[in-house]
């Protein structure tokens, strides 16, 4: 491989007018390099250095087969680069040949790339995974010199990633010589990426390109102030509006797709020049996103309301003005996003932050002088989850009868897994081949049997296609295919989540897509509708993600608390700051405040532990647990970043009672038995790991027997075999994820015995806001089982029937 | 445990909490769709295997009902088995707890649409037992009187002051009683469904099963 710019190179940099950068230069020069990390912003001819060595090499000898294989988080990544690697590939005039495959490539197009496949293919982690999954997966890849991983700081954060690197053990298996790149965005921890990408122990150098100048980043001032909760920022309509007119292009980017949805809605109302706005998040239809992705790079499009589906770097062009509605929660996603503007290399990237309801003023002005300060929020995340295995050891056994020692020896090659014990790896096998369960019930069904030669295969060979099925990480939570009515012209609109469809009775309006639409009713589990007129849906309730505030974040809104006065604050956030405080107290570092007050027939007890959403959720459920233990009938809580809202029957009074940490850890572990966030971690972990099958919208049937109550399988196991695999991941999982117990952990121990509870006769500024939050969590006690016999009662009697 | 007491035909009958049935007058137990074997049958059929302590969980529940209703009288109102061959694929220690269980009982499965034949547990089967006035099937019979039945795995939603809850749940009019499916692994059909609507009268009522037994109108 050469390591210097072939003349054929050379000379197309001079026809452009361009010189290549010293960081696209040292990743040619380092390209013999058996892994390679390049830290670089946007617009920084990235991708560009992470193929030149590949165009390089094929410029300047004939290769046959797949040369380099390029992994991006995103489908329209894959095709976005295809059409970038074209045109100097085409203006070189090099016999190079570019294919992407992902889900959305026909079944026709796949089957000819395996039997004669391109020199460069641009694929996902999902499609690579398949890939290694078939027979002749030695064949496909033969050849194989290179891997481009891109935006792997997005995938090193996540389960895709811990698939994607043990699909590249395997292949590494297959080619031995193959070198890794890895394109990252600005991140906390570059080493932590570098071990992620390279092969266990190989070393990773890592090359930073120039970071280009400090973004320009403000908070956007309104005329009216931000509402006292929600995350919609209606209220900043105008002043966007305003933002746009004066650039060229802006992205608008949101936290959550019903908030991109309702922001978008509201945007078109106000729109009197009818400026060309549009709409991306993952829940619209495939088409939808492709027309509004063309218009961009048309430059048709004058802003994009989106979520995080336009987090990743597809290049806008000229994108001048990024604008965050609601409060970023995390800084180095911040800074990202802030990246998605100017693209052009060493030009300052403009930002507005629009804060959605007061409290979040708070946490904006927090994230700016973290952003200033490059003060970047990460936590280290920890090995490789074992479900991911679970289905790695399932793909190895579609591709070919495997060898446990090996297979072993292959999987510790990733970094997540370096550490990964033998016997954690065969309890994975035991659970794929048997069950692993307690009770050897179906000892003569194994799934894999090992044969006299001691290699592992499927003891029936139709279950790969049924494997294969089941591949990937990402958790769709079950969603429902929007469409128009038959008679409309059945156009498709985009998904809702099954949740949220049983809510619906014929008549309800709701948006998708930025437009208004009513519901007529589910057709072979699709759902019909026809548009509305009207100007006042109600809302689809989208998942998204919801990210919890950081660690670094919250403690910096906590020392901002502490200040005697704001100065960079609004007068309607340090009057509500002041009232706060004379009516109760300000929440401090060193302290837990618990506010206890009547309201609404209801007692409450507002606990601001800032320990983030997840970590507030979970306080919660144990706070609530250990209420059903004291008899003060809890009925359900909210949580938000920063405080808890519990209410229920009885007045709390004595909160040390309720706090003990060891009284709480000790909860954990029952409380671990029955709760929906570990029913919710556990499917995620079962579909995985493949004990539940995903189902595909097109084979759910509705009515009995359509599906096993993954809760029913949760709590039979908690029952029977509590020490069962699956419920070690689920726990693990769950402790750094969707519970988070370190954070509340830490906060226990950060306010030691210093809690204050505070009992009041009625709200407080501070716990106002929480009465609006959406995402009650109700208590199974014996509260509900009261309120349940009562509303039982009322039923009856209406009915005559008592 | 709080059942829900009602009248049948002039017969006095028990909805337990558990989702079975109790003739107190006859010692009378009925229970409907056990499905044992459901776990194995798929992995039999080459998928996952899922945790097999459905069988174990759902002789637990009818053990505890037994015990509390001191019931001389079982009968299983079909679908005990999931497949014919779900049947084999019993433990030892399944076959010896359902012996036990059937130790100086009256033990009777009446046939459903999964079901094996023979079936070689001890037991009388039956296509329908009749005990005037009532009688015990498998499949409602639109145009019967004083029945008792299984085969939809009925659920129900309520609507309380802190949100709605789906629970398995007997139906109940004037005619007949439809039973929840009492084995572990089994899913339910809606009230609303529209089959469930043309059977049940209009006053008909559901009771929800759980921690206590929740008699509402029947949702449609």
């Amino acid at each position: 491989m050469s390591t210097a710019l072939p003349p054929i190179l050379t000379d197309w940099f001079q026809t452009k007018g361009w010189a290549p950068h010293p960081h696209q230069l040292d990743m040619l020069a380092r390209s013999h390099d058996p892994a390679l990390l390049l830290i670089a912003p946007t617009g920084g001819g990235k991708t560009l250095a992470g193929f030149l060595p590949t165009l390089a090499d094929l410029a300047t000898a004939d290769h046959t087969g797949l040369h380099t294989l390029y992994v991006s988080p995103l489908k329209a990544l894959a095709a976005d680069i295809k059409r970038n690697l074209q045109t100097p590939v085409a203006e070189m005039g090099l016999p190079i040949r570019i294919e992407d495959r992902t889900g959305d490539t026909s079944a026709h197009t796949k089957r000819r790339q395996r039997a004669d496949p391109p020199h460069i293919l641009l694929t996902t982690p999902e499609s690579l995974a398949l890939l290694t999954s078939y027979e002749d997966a030695p064949r496909i890849f033969a050849g194989l010199k290179r891997v481009v991983v891109d935006e792997i700081h997005a995938l090193a954060d996540s389960k895709r990633g811990d698939q994607l690197m043990l699909a590249l053990a395997r292949l590494q298996t297959l080619c031995p010589d193959l070198r890794r790149v890895g394109l990252s965005a600005t991140v906390d921890d570059p080493a932590a990426i570098a071990r992620f990408l390279a092969r266990h122990p190989d070393p990773c150098p890592i090359l930073t390109a120039d970071p280009g100048p400090d973004p320009d980043i403000a908070m956007l001032t309104t005329d009216q102030p931000p509402p006292w909760s929600g995350g919609g920022a209606a209220y900043a309509i105008p002043a966007v509006l305003a933002q746009v007119k004066a650039h060229n292009t802006t992205l608008i980017f949101h936290n959550t797709r019903a908030q991109a949805e309702i922001f978008f809605h509201n945007l078109w109302l106000a729109n009197e020049d009818a400026l060309p706005i549009g709409i991306h998040h993952g829940s619209l239809d495939r088409e939808q996103r492709a027309r509004v992705e063309a218009a961009m790079v048309a430059g048709q499009l004058r802003a994009i309301v989106c979520t995080g589906s336009l987090d990743l770097g597809i290049d806008w062009g000229d994108v001048d003005l990024v604008i965050q509605i609601g409060a970023p929660k995390n800084v180095k996603r911040l800074v990202q996003r802030i990246g998605r503007a100017n693209h052009r290399y060493n030009a300052p990237s403009k930002a507005l932050l629009v804060p959605a309801n007061r409290f979040e003023v708070i946490e904006c002005l927090a994230a700016l002088e973290a952003v200033k300060a490059h003060d970047l929020d990460g936590e280290p995340r920890g090995d490789g989850p074992l479900d991911v295995l679970c289905q790695q050891i399932l793909i190895a056994a579609c591709a070919e009868p495997f060898d446990a020692d090996t297979l072993y020896a292959e999987v510790t090659t990733a970094g997540a897994y370096a550490t990964l014990t033998r016997a954690d790896f065969d309890a994975c096998l035991d659970f794929i081949a048997t069950g692993g369960y307690a009770l050897r019930a179906y000892d003569r069904w194994q799934r894999l049997m090992q044969r006299p030669d001691g290699l592992w295969q499927l003891r029936d060979p139709r279950a790969a296609r049924q494997i294969r099925m089941n591949i990937g990480t990402i958790q769709d939570t079950d969603t429902l295919k929007v469409r128009f009515r038959r008679n409309r012209g059945g156009k498709p609109l985009g998904e809702i989540e099954e949740a949220f469809a049983a809510t619906l009775t014929p008549g309800d309006t709701f948006l998708i897509g930025g437009q208004i639409v009513r519901y007529e009713g589910l057709r072979e589990m699709t759902v019909e509708v026809s548009p509305d007129p009207g100007r006042k849906p109600k809302i689809a309730t989208f998942m998204g993600t919801k990210f919890a505030t950081s660690t670094q974040l919250s403690t910096r809104i906590l020392r901002m608390l502490q200040q005697d006065d704001w100065p960079d604050l609004p007068a309607h956030i340090t009057d509500w700051l002041a009232l706060q405080a004379r009516v109760s107290r300000l929440p401090e570092p060193g302290r837990l405040l618990i506010e206890s007050f009547p309201h609404d027939g209801r007692e409450h007890a507002c606990v601001y532990g800032f320990a983030g959403r997840n970590a507030q959720q979970t306080l919660g459920l144990l706070l609530t647990k250990r209420m059903e233990e004291m008899g003060l009938d809890p009925l359900g809580f909210v949580a938000t970043d920063y405080a808890t809202l519990i209410w229920g029957l009885k007045p709390l009074t004595d909160a040390r009672a309720l706090l003990d940490p060891q009284k709480l850890e000790d909860g954990l572990e029952a409380w671990f038995k029955g709760n929906a966030v570990m029913k919710r971690t556990f499917r995620a972990s079962a579909t995985i790991a493949g004990l539940i099958d995903r189902i595909s919208a097109g084979q759910r049937k509705s009515g009995r027997q359509a599906t096993f109550s993954s809760d029913i399988l949760y709590d039979t196991l908690v029952k029977y075999d509590p020490d069962h695999l699956l419920l070690k991941i689920t726990r693990t999982e769950a402790m750094r994820g969707l519970v988070d117990f370190g954070r509340v952990r830490e906060m226990l121990e950060r306010v030691g015995d210093r809690i204050d509870v505070i009992r009041l006769s009625r709200l407080t500024p501070f716990s106002a806001p929480l009465f609006l939050e959406m995402g009650r969590v109700p208590v199974e006690g014996m509260a509900r089982e009261r309120l349940m016999a009562e509303a039982a009662e009322e039923l009856m009697r209406e009915a005559g029937l008592s | 445990m709080v059942h829900h007491a009602f009248t049948l035909a002039g017969e006095t009958l028990h909805a337990l909490p558990s989702g079975a049935l109790h003739w107190p007058a006859q010692g009378l137990l009925a229970v409907s769709d056990l499905h044992f074997g459901k776990s194995e049958r798929r992995v039999r059929r080459g998928g996952m295997a899922l945790p097999p302590y459905e069988v174990q969980d759902t002789l637990t529940r009818l053990q505890a009902d037994l015990d509390a209703t001191r019931a001389t009288t079982v009968i299983c109102l079909g679908d005990s088995f999931d497949d014919l061959a779900a049947q084999d694929g019993l433990t030892d220690d399944a076959r010896l707890w359902i012996a036990r269980l059937q130790a100086g009982r009256r033990w009777i499965w009446a046939e459903g649409n999964h079901d094996p034949g023979p079936v070689d547990l001890g037991g009388t089967h039956l296509a329908e037992l009749r005990l005037p006035p009532l009688t015990f099937l498998h499949i409602a019979d639109p145009a019967g009187q004083g029945e008792i039945s299984g085969h939809y795995h009925p659920k129900a939603q309520i609507r309380t002051r802190a949100g709605t809850l789906s629970r398995p749940a007997f139906l109940i009019d004037a005619s007949r009683v439809i039973l929840p499916a009492y084995g572990t692994y089994t899913g339910g059909l809606r009230s609303t469904d529209a089959v469930l609507d043309a059977l049940m009268a209009p006053d008909a009522i559901a009771v929800l099963t759980g921690r206590q037994a929740v008699a509402v109108p029947m949702p449609r």
